[in-house]
């Protein structure tokens, strides 16, 4: 009968996929069922802990502030010890690829934008362009990804005082591509090292080079003893290093990329790599479609809260169940359509589970755009055990733990703790879940 | 739009003598069918309305990323400008569709990457449609040759009459010269074999459903106790053509592993299921197989049947291309009720525990698996690796997420020849690097893209695990 594992994850996100690989290095039988493509296809690739506290003011070290967050942030449900634990995860998953471990202390990596921001974990190829760093900076952007503009993205960078000087250009890439070329083309091409043609189109005599030579040649002309060159972040899709290195030896100088917007490389790698390691621990993943409904589990007596039974994805029209022991909810937040308002309230859409939320909706924003809004923090309250709670503060179900964008109590775009409480609830919650399903 | 024609609740369709038991996945509640947006490409709304999908787009170009026609084609423009842009500058003037839409194989890759839920593919077949209707003349050697490719049926029926001598002259390469030049259907891929026996002539000879019905009932006797309740269980086979004309074992395999569970098979007559022809833009050609399949398929639904179907494009085709194309009477409910093979049989019976405990004879089986594009879509790719994880002595490799780059018809296009093999070319990288000699999937035409790359055997899992699980002939 039906499709039946240990754990089920709902959600195929940075939480969802750390639940996953957490509990499936537990031992236990894991499925992730989820929509669409994970939204780090999206994210910049940076992985925050916290940045700012509740005062905007910058943190230089996001351990020490977390005892001081409030009661109700998932920081405080699982610890600093968890949080270490959800970083420890991450740094074995992406060895080599990414930098950071080896401090507590928040880096500050220059964005597309030109703002700096703090961080956790950043990619290898980020690193050489720390802003702690004071060796002089050339941006580099190209034509046809308008969102990167380089020399404005220096002004930024002055004008937030970075300790070093920093220029930026605007060039074309080379080659004859098309304006509209998906930044994963250009990528590929890196990545492949494809012959393309340079100089002067018109000529007879067209001279052709390889590409990472043809994009060193272009930068070279506008270095003015920078020893250090940004691109946008689209070095490869997968031998960013070696593309890098390339760049490195024709320009003498270090190269490094800027994080960009979606779709971000960074974010796809990142991606590439959790789903390497989820599959090799045995995970197994059901995409494409999402999950609308659940099934409760017929023996559930009245004292103890229900049990689920299995969750029903909606696959054209005809509902699929997934059975299993435990289940994770890590259906991201607003943007990943884990939390979901109309006019009347707020909601969770699965399994509606309790999202506290002001009843007058004209307190769910605070006036002005960057204001204090209540709806930043919307999300599932749970218990320590990351259970979703009811309205009188009970489990919603025995076996359901929330994990990730869908937890309420945090801000993650004005605190940038996005990725760090995906990781230290995600990991909480798929070692829980594991537990209870093998015991 | 719930006034939508095609809104009838899946339960009409519902069969009478359903069993009341609400762990029976067949009492399972269908999704409400006003979540099912028809567009109206025909009749009444001459005027096909995409906006709100073209507005929901913020131009993030995810679904570029990953569409594998544009990573080895640079004048393909991708499906964000196929889809929404299109649609976009359409709505502006009177602006014609962009021949390039051509291009596109309907691989459906762009649909599942979009966060924000943009019917990409929906947007692509109708635009295909209206540049085929009414920009592409229909004299000119394109035109002939995607009719002829998309109505494959057609010319194979022809064939199975007299499936020597048709593969005589499909495998003679002055043949395949003259259809290149002629025609522009590449001659480096050799023309599937016809069989000597289409899958219906065999079911036919074997006694049809009564025969089906009467193995079922002897192996639910057999398999007794709780099985006996489920007098009706009864499934309506869609073939496809592939697995009629020229994989007929597929059709054979599929037969014995139901009845071998105890479920009376239908084969009600059917049409293509119109995968090709949305691919090519024949949406005159796909309507009129949509309607016969519609209206057949729905009275097998009536008679207390679920569909399941052995090729993954053919169900994506019922399931997601008939409800948003189309609206046919029953479409939703067809749609609702239409499963690939093994999926449904996972839903209702424990494949898992009958592969744990079958002592099959496959010892050291090892299989590349590559999953098809469209069975991504559905949600169905992995599960050929997890069953045969399952079974003791064989193995399944999955070969990577990369598409195998034929799609259907495109790869046997002449100019598309080459992009189609480049785009494959991941896949059989995989496959040579894979310790497996064997190739596995449920696309007959990946597999006919993986044997053409590799040179391996390649096979559908119905056919393997009907090879564990049953038994000889029957
Ligand atoms: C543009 C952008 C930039 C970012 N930048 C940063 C940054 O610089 N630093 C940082 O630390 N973090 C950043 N983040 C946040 C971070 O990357 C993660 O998005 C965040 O941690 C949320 O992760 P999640 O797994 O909880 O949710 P999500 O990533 O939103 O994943 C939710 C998943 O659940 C699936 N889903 C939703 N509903 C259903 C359903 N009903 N059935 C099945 N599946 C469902 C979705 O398809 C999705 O795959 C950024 C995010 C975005 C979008
Ligand atoms: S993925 Fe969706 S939102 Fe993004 S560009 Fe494509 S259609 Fe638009
Ligand atoms: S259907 Fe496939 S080929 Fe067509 S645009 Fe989408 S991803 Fe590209």
């Amino acid at each position: 009968m039906a499709i039946e594992d240990d754990v089920t994850v709902v959600g195929g996100g940075l939480a969802g996929m750390t639940a996953a690989l957490a509990a499936a290095r537990e031992g236990a039988a894991v499925r992730v069922v989820s929509h669409k493509d994970s939204t780090l296809r999206s994210a910049s690739g940076l992985v925050d802990v916290l940045g700012y506290d509740s005062d905007d003011e910058l943190l230089a070290d996001p351990f020490e502030a977390i005892p001081d967050l409030p009661e109700r942030h998932p920081y405080r449900t699982v610890g600093a010890a968890g949080v270490r634990e959800g970083f420890a995860l991450f740094d074995d998953v992406v060895g080599d690829r990414y930098r950071g471990d080896h401090t507590d202390l928040n880096a500050l990596v220059p964005t597309h934008g030109g703002t700096v921001k703090p961080t956790a974990r950043y990619p290898a190829s980020v690193a050489p362009g720390l802003a702690s760093d004071d060796r002089p900076v050339l941006l580099v952007g190209f034509e046809t990804v308008p969102d990167f503009d380089a020399p404005l993205a220096a002004d930024h960078l002055r004008a937030a005082g970075v300790p070093f000087p920093v220029r930026g250009v605007t060039v074309r890439f080379p080659g004859g591509f098309r304006a509209d070329a998906a930044r994963t083309r250009l990528a590929d091409a890196l990545d492949a090292d494809e012959r393309v043609a340079v100089g002067d189109d018109a000529g007879p005599y067209s001279e052709s080079l390889p590409i990472r030579r043809a994009l060193a040649e272009t930068a070279k002309d506008h270095l003015r003893g920078e020893k250090r060159v940004g691109f946008p972040a689209l070095l490869g899709r997968h031998e960013t290093e070696e593309v890098r290195a390339d760049l490195e030896a024709e320009l003498d100088a270090a190269v490094f990329e800027v994080p960009t917007g979606p779709p971000s490389l960074p974010g796809m790698r990142l991606e590439g790599a959790l789903r390497g390691a989820c599959r090799e621990a045995g995970v197994r993943f059901t995409t494409g479609n999402p999950v609308v409904d659940f099934e409760i589990d017929g023996e559930a007596d009245d004292s103890d809260p229900d049990s689920l039974a299995a969750v029903r994805v909606e696959r054209n029209g005809a509902a699929i169940p997934f059975h299993a022991d435990q289940f994770v909810l890590a259906t991201g937040g607003l943007v990943g359509k884990g939390v979901d308002s109309d006019r009347e309230r707020v909601r969770e859409p699965i399994f509606d589970c309790y999202v506290p939320h002001p009843d007058d909706r004209y307190d769910w924003s605070a006036d002005g755009a960057f204001g204090d809004h209540a709806f930043a923090r919307f999300g599932v309250e749970t218990d320590d055990d990351l259970r979703p709670l009811d309205r009188r503060g009970d489990p919603e179900f025995g076996n359901l733990r929330a994990a990730g964008a869908v937890l309420g109590g945090y801000d993650f775009a004005a605190e940038k703790s996005g990725s760090g409480v995906s990781l230290a609830t995600g990991l909480a919650a798929g070692r829980r879940a594991a537990e209870e399903a093998t015991r | 739009m719930s006034d939508a024609p095609n809104a009838n609740d899946a339960s009409e369709t519902g069969s009478p003598n359903e069993p009341d038991d609400p762990h029976d996945a067949r009492e399972e509640a269908t999704v409400e069918s006003d979540e099912f947006e028809p567009v109206h490409v025909f009749e009444e709304s001459e005027e096909m309305d995409l906006r709100p999908g073209s507005d929901d787009c913020y131009k993030c170009s995810t679904c570029d990323s990953v569409c594998p026609v544009a990573e080895v084609d640079d004048e393909f423009p991708g499906p964000k400008f196929q889809g929404p842009e299109q649609w976009r500058l359409k709505r502006k003037g009177d602006r014609d569709v962009d021949e390039s839409v051509m291009s596109c194989s309907n691989c459906m890759r762009c649909d599942s990457s979009c966060p924000s839920d943009v019917p990409l593919s929906q947007m692509h077949n109708t635009a295909r449609g209206e540049f085929v209707e009414e920009q592409m003349e229909k004299l000119s050697r394109e035109y002939v040759r995607n009719r002829i490719l998309a109505n494959y049926r057609f010319f194979a029926e022809v064939a199975s009459r007299m499936p020597r001598l048709a593969n005589f002259v499909m495998g003679n390469s002055l043949v395949q010269a003259v259809n290149e030049r002629l025609l522009g259907i590449t001659a480096e891929r050799d023309f599937p074999e016809f069989a000597d026996e289409t899958f219906r002539e065999w079911w036919e000879k074997r006694g049809g459903s009564a025969a089906s019905k009467k193995r079922a009932r002897e192996a639910r006797a057999e398999r007794g106790g709780a099985q006996a309740r489920s007098e009706d269980k009864r499934v309506a086979y869609f073939h496809g053509c592939y697995s009629n004309y020229n994989t007929p074992e597929v059709g054979k395999a599929m037969v014995r592993l139901y009845e071998h569970f105890g479920y009376e098979v239908l084969v009600p007559p059917q049409k293509c299921s119109g995968t090709p022809m949305f691919a090519n833009g024949m949406l005159a050609d796909a309507r009129r197989a949509a309607e016969t399949n519609v209206r057949e398929l729905a009275a097998a639904i009536e008679s207390g049947a679920d569909i399941v179907a052995s090729c993954t494009s053919c169900s994506m085709s019922l399931r997601q291309e008939y409800p948003e194309l189309f609206d046919f009477e029953g479409t939703a409910g067809v749609a609702a009720r239409t499963y690939e093979a093994l999926e449904y049989l996972r839903l209702h019976e424990d494949l898992d525990g009958s592969l744990e405990a079958a002592d099959a004879d496959l010892d050291g089986a090892a299989f590349a698996y590559h999953a098809p594009c469209h069975a991504r879509n559905q949600g169905v790719d992995g599960q050929a690796v997890e069953l045969l994880d399952r079974l003791d002595g064989a193995d399944a490799e999955d070969v990577g997420p990369s598409c195998s780059g034929i799609s259907g018809t495109y790869g046997w296009k002449a100019e598309k020849y080459d992009a189609s093999m480049e785009i494959g070319a991941e896949m059989f990288d995989h496959m040579e690097e894979s310790p497996a000699e064997t190739g596995l999937t449920e696309c007959p035409t990946c597999a006919m893209q993986m044997e053409h790359g590799t040179g391996y055997e390649v096979r559908h899992p119905l056919e393997v695990l009907a090879e564990a699980l049953v038994d000889g002939e029957n």
